[in-house]
């Protein structure tokens, strides 16, 4: 029974643990109201140093400077959409980690709704055409084909 | 043959195409897809105004940078730090370039004085103004996410390309020079 708490303990202990977040003490705003904005703001926006973390999660110098920078803009009395946009006129949609919608990304956003409507489109035409053909009326021997059957069949009898 | 067996190969077929082409695009001597395509090409050039390198005028006795001074003429604009060994690679294209006449302004990223003035002393100083950016703000207002970084900026102020990394020779006949003259020959017929 105590070998089973371990190992449920040691199987739940990571979804316990807290992702670490690079945010520096010093950078911590003392609104925590404007520090929780900073740090939702911070998880949508891409280190560019290493492109595949946030802000939030990155240790790149250029990353700790976005972050004051999205702080300053908060502090400043900027909205969060406006703090983005400060960010992306300088970096672009690229620094986004969630795309925006426009007619560059179209085929980002619905190219997958697209290939799973052509996939189960697929899959019922399949379907359907198996169906119909199981569903087929066998067409009749003719007089010409129940000759040669009989014949193979009498040839095998006679071995 | 029937629609079925043909659909999996022509798949096939699109997927080896594109994968093919995409594989040779970055393959070596290809575009480096790491690089990003920046926000600021054909936007005017961000407002800044940055000192002099601090210290002592010696052998080092620049102007500050600020975004007036792009306007008039076309111009590089590299952005560089003594602590960037990229930085020193790309040191002897843009002395060549300035030798060559062509206008390069500096921007010396998160430096100390002292290091950026000994960097200038030993490889030679091609910019005819830097801005020492030691806080990192003005980099950002460029765009600027890896070190070097060079832009070309024509006559009227405005960022025309944005190259990330440092330049190689082969860049500068085959990216930079064309710029730069295009760049020339629609500031000469705007006058």
């Amino acid at each position: 029974m105590k070998i089973l708490l371990l190992v449920a303990a040691l199987f739940a202990a990571p979804l316990l643990a807290h992702p670490a977040a690079a945010v520096e003490p010093g950078e911590i705003l003392k609104d925590p109201a404007l520090e929780a904005r900073a740090r939702a703001i911070s998880k949508e926006l891409r280190c560019l140093v290493c492109q595949n973390q946030s802000i939030d999660d990155s240790d790149a110098t250029l990353a700790r400077d976005l972050r004051i920078v999205v702080r300053e803009r908060l502090t400043a009395g900027d909205t969060d959409s406006e703090t983005v946009a400060f960010i992306v006129d300088r970096y672009g949609d690229f620094v986004l980690l969630r795309p925006p919608f426009k007619a560059s990304t179209l085929i980002l956003w619905i190219g997958p709704a697209l290939i799973l409507v052509a996939g189960i489109a697929g899959v019922f035409v399949w379907h359907r055409r198996r169906r119909s053909a199981v569903a087929a009326p066998v067409a009749p021997l003719t007089a010409d084909e129940q000759a040669r059957i009989d014949a193979l069949l009498s040839r095998d009898a006679e071995r | 043959m029937r629609p079925l067996t043909v659909i999996p190969v022509a798949i096939f077929a699109v997927l080896a195409v594109v994968f093919g082409v995409y594989l040779w695009q970055v393959g070596p001597g290809g575009k480096d897809i790491s690089q990003l395509p920046s926000a600021m090409i054909d936007r005017p050039a961000p407002q800044f105004d940055l000192p002099a390198i601090a210290g002592a005028p010696g052998r080092l006795d620049t102007l500050g940078l600020k975004t007036a001074d792009l306007v008039g003429r076309v111009s590089l604009v590299n952005v560089w730090a003594s602590w960037c060994p990229p930085c020193r690679i790309e040191h002897p294209i843009l002395m060549t370039l300035a030798k060559e006449g062509v206008t390069i302004y500096g921007i010396n990223y998160k430096d100390r004085p002292e290091d950026a003035r000994r960097f200038l002393d030993e490889l030679g100083n091609p910019f005819a103004r830097i801005g020492a950016d030691t806080k990192g703000r003005a980099a950002i207002d460029w765009g600027v996410y890896g070190y070097p970084e060079t832009f070309v900026v024509d006559a009227s102020g405005r960022i025309r390309y944005r190259h990330v990394g440092p330049i190689n020779p082969g860049q500068v006949d085959s990216i930079i020079r064309p710029l730069l003259k295009q760049a020339e020959q629609n500031a000469d017929g705007a006058k």
